[in-house]
């Protein structure tokens, strides 16, 4: 499902909202200058204006042998947003032991490359969810765990959740179930290392090449926005 | 030997001393996973994240400090690396031993992490500048112990030379400086833990506590340069503490069982107590290793 998925995505260009509540075309200068409106003026210098650029990927033998480094070597930035984050301890024990795949927690989202959101995403958390991921430094991958993450599950009808994080940040790897057991985690973890093996899992670009659509559903959202349009 | 060739052996012997120092790295995680019933990475895992790190597409800058961290540490390892004799008697893996090479090298063990805390400074997160100056701190207070077991044994050999140090000690294993002068010993070692940063002395990194010390925003190259230097100054430091109290090496395998048993020492201490808060690591340091290291010096003056 996800290989579809995948693929699909890489030819489409995502359709933008023209006439989003704050009008996306205010937010950007032009097609590489963002104006950071977000902020109070004086703070504007501060923070850097460019918007994410597509990477080329290395010669295919080289690009190859990196991508199974980044498969053996995935730390992870754990967003423990709901129930889901519960399931992190069991894999990091002696049970289920991640470690031994060549994964480990990692504090700082600079340093990880294996997003893992763990559970119900609330307003609020989406604009935490939004920080985090962009600090983060490419190639990066995106996990989310629980079904509340993939269709809102059981806050299919709340006012204060989003329902789909897909439409937020490009999402490699979905684990269904309410929770899922350590071992579905494992398995959706094999599923991404699988990803990218196969030079599948180009999240970054994704969202670099759909900035507009991502940044248009995020300010939908995110009523309140006080940070630069792209958190470096 | 002429210089070019001086130096062209002076690099082939760091790799090897790299090599094994991120193999050590990786032995150490297995041996820590195993202490806690879990099977643990693969001994080669520190190389994959340096490749990894390293392939890393994007990067951040805070500034050209925040460059020179990295390289800054980088030189205080090779720099450290480069006057340590690593193995007796040998024309290629004698690097650039001088007179007074202890001093320099004692030196240099400091610099790295002077460099790192300019650079670190320059990344603006609270908890580098916080890892930091607990950093310097612990570092400061580490260093008189074992500013005063290499004094001791100066005193004692009557040179600041580390290979006339490591000749002194040939012979037979009851002329190592671990059975000649214990004391200088304890207190050595004992300053040795504050440098691997192991538990108990690990506040300066606090994985749980404060993200991951200095080096929270350094991400991709700037991290792989980083954990190679791991590699460089481990094996850099563990040469020098067995040349100077356990008699030093004539051949690689004897330099392996050796640097592994003395690394191996931080690690059972460090499976085995907690962490100390920093005031009490330095009031740790300031008392029973200096007291110690003081009188080592006394009995070898009198």
């Amino acid at each position: 499902m996800e290989k579809d998925k995948i693929d699909d995505l890489e030819m489409m260009d995502l359709p933008v909202e023209e006439e989003s509540d704050l009008g996306f075309t205010e937010w950007r200068k032009d097609e590489k200058t963002l104006l950071n409106l977000g902020l109070p003026e004086e703070e504007r210098d501060w923070f850097c204006d460019a918007r994410p650029q597509v990477h080329k990927k290395s010669p295919k033998i080289i690009e190859d042998f990196l991508n199974w480094a980044r498969a053996e070597s995935l730390w992870i930035l754990a967003f423990g947003t709901g129930c889901g984050a519960i399931e992190l301890r069991p894999l990091l024990t002696a049970r289920y032991d991640i470690s031994r795949l060549g994964m480990a927690p990692r504090p700082t989202p600079r340093q990880a490359n294996l997003f893992m959101i763990g559970g119900y995403v609330s307003i609020k958390t989406l604009k935490r969810i939004v920080r985090s991921y962009e600090q983060m430094q490419g190639p990066k991958f995106v996990v989310a765990v629980c079904s509340c993450a993939i269709n809102g599950g059981m806050y299919w009808d709340s006012y204060n959740t989003v329902k789909r994080i897909d439409e937020f940040i490009p999402v490699d790897v979905y684990i269904t179930g309410c929770m899922p057991r350590p071992e579905a985690v494992l398995a959706g973890f094999d599923r991404l290392k699988q990803l990218i093996r196969a030079g599948k899992a180009e999240g970054q670009n994704l969202y670099a090449q759909n900035f507009d659509y991502y940044k248009a559903n995020q300010k939908r959202i995110i009523k309140d926005w006080n940070m630069p349009d792209y958190n470096w | 030997m002429s210089l070019a060739v001086k130096i062209f052996w002076a690099f082939v012997s760091m790799g090897v001393v790299t090599v094994w120092g991120l193999t050590l790295g990786g032995i150490i995680y297995k041996i820590f996973a195993r202490v806690q019933g879990r099977l643990g990475p693969p001994v080669w895992q520190p190389f994959i994240n340096i490749l990894k790190n390293n392939a890393i597409r994007t990067g951040v800058s805070h500034g050209i400090m925040f460059y020179l961290g990295p390289v800054f540490r980088i030189a205080g390892g090779i720099g450290t690396y480069m006057f340590i004799p690593v193995l007796f008697g040998s024309m290629y893996f004698s690097n650039f031993s001088i007179s007074g090479d202890v001093i320099l090298v004692m030196y240099f063990i400091f610099f790295g992490q002077l460099g790192m805390a300019l650079g670190a400074g320059e990344g603006g997160h609270p908890y580098s500048a916080l890892a930091v100056s607990r950093g310097l701190a612990q570092m400061t207070a580490f260093e008189v112990p074992f500013a005063l077991s290499v004094i001791s044994l100066v005193i004692q050999y009557g040179s600041l030379n580390i290979t006339e140090i490591v000749a002194a000690q040939q012979g037979s294993i009851l002329n190592w400086t671990l059975f000649t002068n214990p004391l200088a010993v304890i207190a050595g070692m004992i300053a040795m833990l504050g440098m691997n940063m192991h538990n108990p002395f690990s506040i300066v990194i606090a994985p749980q506590e404060i993200p991951i010390g200095p080096p929270t925003e350094y991400h991709g190259s700037f991290l792989g340069l980083l954990a190679t230097n791991r590699g460089v100054f481990n094996g850099a430091k563990l040469v020098l503490f067995m040349n100077l109290y356990f008699g030093g090496a004539t051949n690689l395998i004897v330099l392996m069982i050796k640097t592994f048993a003395i690394y191996m020492f931080s690690v059972f201490v460090g499976a085995s107590f907690p962490r100390f808060r920093t005031e009490d690591s330095i009031r740790f340091f300031l008392t029973f290793p200096t007291l110690i290291g003081i009188v080592s010096i006394l009995v070898f003056s009198f």
